[in-house]
């Protein structure tokens, strides 16, 4: 993408914001840097209501009774993996790689589609065990949050197969390298969220 | 089949709402019937529907904004009007449950569907022509965002004849509306609506900021934009940083509702404070989104009518900005009756009132402006004086009332209902009036008549004070706000009094009607052929009104701050490219219908969910998918305009100025 260097690169007597208008590229990437900042304020409010509700279990089972530290911690793997050869895509897209493009990218959905499986199989467990989200405020606050969090991981993998598509049927023309780089901001951004899902809900639980 | 929907949810048996939603039903088929039989649907398809103008979309929020504040004052003066009569023993004209409902939409429709709209539309309309481009960073992604915020308010007029509104209040305090008190479809209509148009709102945040942070004129440093692209810098970060937690509380709200989650219920350990809590974040800083504009409008106005550069511009951009993080801080102001304690209390009164501080900087700029001008006291100035006065008012009694123990006395009295139009109606409203007056005739080429513009003023001015006035001495009195009706004779002459302002500001709004009218039928005589009516100072008044789709043939080279000015210093005022350079081909982007079809399946989603018709619900949503889809496959989504094009149109643009 090179976003840094065709913002700086072109005239450096002339300060950065007297350029004139900036280029599609950055224009679009600072955009979405803007919307993923409007959603990690959304998780931000869902983490002040986890942390507000997080003793309210209401005589229902608390997070250390329900939470098996280990079945996340694989779950975290998959996700921090993905990330990795999610950037490995990137760099394939940049080389204008289709091949290796197309693996990477298979390879970051398989992990996040696997991602999904464990927390799916951890909230199936939770809910046959009686913990579902209407039994206490904490169960209704970890279910938005984690789920609001795994709802984004799916909406990403659809847009993951989506972008396959478009480099089959339009090629790496820009409209296309520009989406996948915002895709690769959206898919880094879940891996923060999920870190502090991990830390403050998983680690935190006493 | 239909969910909760029955024909038992038109209210048949309320006799003012059927004729009520009779006539707006009527007018609509009749608006429809004669475009249909004009044959003008291919022209508002082609040139307004589907355009991605900024200007135009500008224009269609603002009209929007107009339309509804019609509606909101309907509520507004059914309220006065029921004030005014049920004193001692009388219950005037409207039951309890229907009071509620009307009390709920007027403040919903006001903020949302009025202010936002039409602060939105002035920014949408103005931002790319001050700051020297063709358009906003993303002009799709602006024609989604205004035709969601359309679907809100299909949705919240739908509730007037097709079930209920809410019965909660402007902002629906659980456990007030949570499913065990609120059981109907009043508050899902309220929260489905807010969610569809808070997104567009958020949308059009990060568009617009993101215009102002990377499209400017070359040259245009952020110390060199006007003052309006900095206020509306600070609301558009306000919106990106603010309406995702409106976002997220009503999500939880609507978890409660529709899944019996425990976020803000009494039970189970829910916590309806931490509802006014996440709500009031949103909120104080939302206050300051419709504010900061109405703010930039003045600052423009009073420097462009008094022939000056605005006084103190870098210390107007400081008290900007410290607006801007300081409307963080203050949110638990809304509240201090919560029970926080002495010590939080504390900060956030003194907090309130330091916010006063740098809006005390911005009237001493604006009066240090005037001071010594040559003042032409057009209808923009009228408003903007208007607006000192009475916004320095209301920013006194918010200090007052920022001290907690004051609070205490004057919570939920009509003191604060007093205080709240005091800054709302003599602050935003004043303001986007001024700005409508003052940009009208760069969106269409003429101006509006200045004799019924200050008739509109001075309906407004005087029925402000004659309509909230009273409401501070009954605050203290003890009236309560939301009340339906009152033992105490003794406060009904002030009610009058306060039913007689609201009926001056009727008139002022049916004025705006005639003035529109008027100006129209009167064009001929009124065209603004110079493209620079009022003498102004910055870059929008350098190019045609109405300016062509692509607004600047040429970018201009900006050197300093008031560019526009400067230019005519030099060169008489001449239009760019006086120097003959060559144009270059533009590629401008093609009408686009992405943003009607998003709100079609909007307005399905929102009411299949309102309703819980859940065949619906995945209807509306695959179409979103597909609209989506369609969208990301098309290429030809830019145009063209060639170098000469551009530069026969430029010309005779020119020549039909020398002409004038």
């Amino acid at each position: 993408m090179n976003v840094a260097h065709q913002a700086f690169g072109s005239s450096p007597e002339i300060p950065l914001s007297m350029q004139g208008p900036a280029p599609t590229s950055v224009v679009v990437g600072f955009g979405f840097w803007l919307f993923l900042l409007s959603d990690i304020i959304i998780f931000a409010a869902l983490f002040a209501a986890y942390a507000v509700l997080s003793g309210e279990t209401a005589g229902g089972p608390n997070g250390t009774e329900l939470f098996d530290k280990g079945h996340v911690l694989l779950e975290t793997a998959c996700l921090l993996a993905s990330s990795f050869t999610c950037g490995l895509g990137s760099l394939a897209v940049q080389r204008r790689d289709m091949q290796w493009t197309f693996v990477w990218m298979a390879a970051t959905f398989i992990l996040g589609a696997a991602f999904l499986t464990f927390e799916a199989s951890e909230f199936s467990a939770m809910l046959t065990a009686g913990a579902a989200p209407s039994r206490s405020a904490f169960l209704s606050a970890f279910f938005t949050l984690v789920g609001t969090h795994g709802l984004h991981v799916t909406i990403g993998l659809f847009w993951l197969l989506v972008m396959m598509v478009q480099i089959m049927t339009l090629g790496f023309r820009p409209m296309v390298r520009r989406r996948l780089f915002c895709f690769s901001l959206f898919w880094h951004a879940l891996d923060i969220v999920w870190i502090g899902v991990f830390t403050i809900v998983y680690l935190g639980a006493s | 089949m239909l969910g909760k929907l029955t024909w038992a949810a038109i209210p048949f048996d309320q006799p003012i709402v059927m004729i009520a939603s009779g006539t707006v039903g009527l007018a609509i088929v009749g608006l429809l019937g004669l475009i249909t039989v004009k044959g003008w649907w291919p022209y508002l398809w082609r040139e307004w529907i589907t355009s991605v103008d900024h200007k135009r979309i500008g224009v269609m929020y603002v009209l929007l904004a107009l339309v509804m504040l019609v509606r909101g004052f309907a509520d507004a003066i059914m309220m006065r009007s029921q004030l005014a009569l049920a004193a001692g023993g009388a219950q005037g004209f409207l039951p309890p449950e229907h009071y509620n409902q009307i009390f709920s939409a007027h403040g919903t429709i006001m903020i949302f569907f009025v202010a936002m709209p039409f602060v939105v539309g002035l920014m949408n309309f103005a931002l790319p022509l001050q700051l020297g481009v063709r358009d906003v960073a993303f002009p799709v992604l602006n024609s989604v965002s205004f035709w969601l915020t359309a679907a809100g308010v299909l949705l919240v007029n739908m509730s007037l004849v097709v079930g209920e509104f809410a019965r909660t209040g402007w902002l629906a305090y659980p456990p007030l509306s949570e499913i065990a008190y609120s059981p109907g479809v009043g508050v899902d209509y309220y929260l489905w609506s807010l969610q569809i148009s808070g997104l567009g709102t958020l949308l059009s945040g990060i568009n617009l900021t993101t215009t102002i942070l990377k499209l400017r004129a070359p040259g245009m440093g952020y110390t060199r934009m006007p003052i309006f692209c900095w206020t509306a810098l600070a609301s558009n970060l306000l919106i990106v940083a603010a309406f995702p937690i409106l976002t997220a509380t009503f999500a939880m709200l609507l978890l409660d509702r529709y899944l019996d989650f425990h976020f803000f219920t009494n039970d189970a350990g829910g916590n309806p404070m931490m509802y006014i809590n996440l709500i009031w974040a949103w909120g104080h800083p939302e206050v300051y989104i419709l504010i900061l504009p109405a703010f930039g409008v003045f600052s423009e106005v009073v420097a462009t009518f008094s022939g000056k550069p605005l006084f103190g511009y870098r210390s107007m951009v400081l008290a900007t900005m410290v607006i801007c993080v300081l409307s963080f801080m203050v949110w638990l102001h809304h509240f201090f009756t919560m029970g926080a304690g002495a010590n939080v209390n504390a900060f956030f009164g003194i907090m309130t009132m330091i916010i006063a501080v740098p809006t005390g900087v911005k009237v001493f700029n604006w009066l240090f402006t005037l001071y010594g001008g040559r003042i032409r006291f057009t209808v923009p100035v009228y408003w903007a004086l208007g607006f000192m006065v009475t916004f320095v008012i209301g920013g006194m009694t918010g200090v007052l009332m920022a001290i907690p123990p004051a609070d205490f006395v004057l919570h939920n009295s009509l003191f604060l209902v007093a205080h709240f139009h005091n800054v709302a109606i003599g602050g935003v409203v004043f303001g986007v009036l001024a700005g409508y007056t003052y940009w009208f005739p760069k969106a269409f080429g003429f101006t509006l008549d200045e004799r019924l513009g200050k008739a509109i003023f001075w309906c407004w001015f005087i029925g402000f004070y004659l309509a909230f006035m009273p409401l501070y001495v009954l605050g203290l009195m003890g009236a309560t706000r939301r009340m339906q009706h009152y033992p105490e004779m003794g406060w009904q002459p002030l009610m009058l009094v306060a039913l007689a302002g609201a009926v001056l500001i009727f008139f002022g709004i049916a004025l705006t009607v005639v003035q529109l009218v008027v100006s129209i039928r009167t064009r001929d005589q009124r065209r603004d052929l110079t493209g620079d009516p009022w003498n102004g100072r910055t870059l929008e008044w350098s190019i045609p009104s109405p300016p062509p789709p692509w607004n600047f043939g040429l970018l201009p080279q900006v050197e300093g701050t008031d560019v526009y000015w400067a230019m005519k210093q030099v060169s008489s005022g001449t239009r760019s490219n006086a120097a003959g350079d060559a144009y270059q081909p533009i590629h401008m982007p093609r009408n686009n219908p992405t943003g009607f079809f998003v709100a079609f399946f909007a307005v399905i989603l929102g009411f299949a969910l309102i309703w819980h018709i859940w065949w619906m619900a995945i209807a509306g949503l695959l179409g979103e998918v597909t609209v989506g889809l369609v969208q990301a496959w098309r290429t030809n989504g830019e145009i063209e305009i060639s170098a000469e094009e551009i530069a026969m149109a430029e010309k005779a643009l020119v020549a039909r100025e020398v002409a004038a």
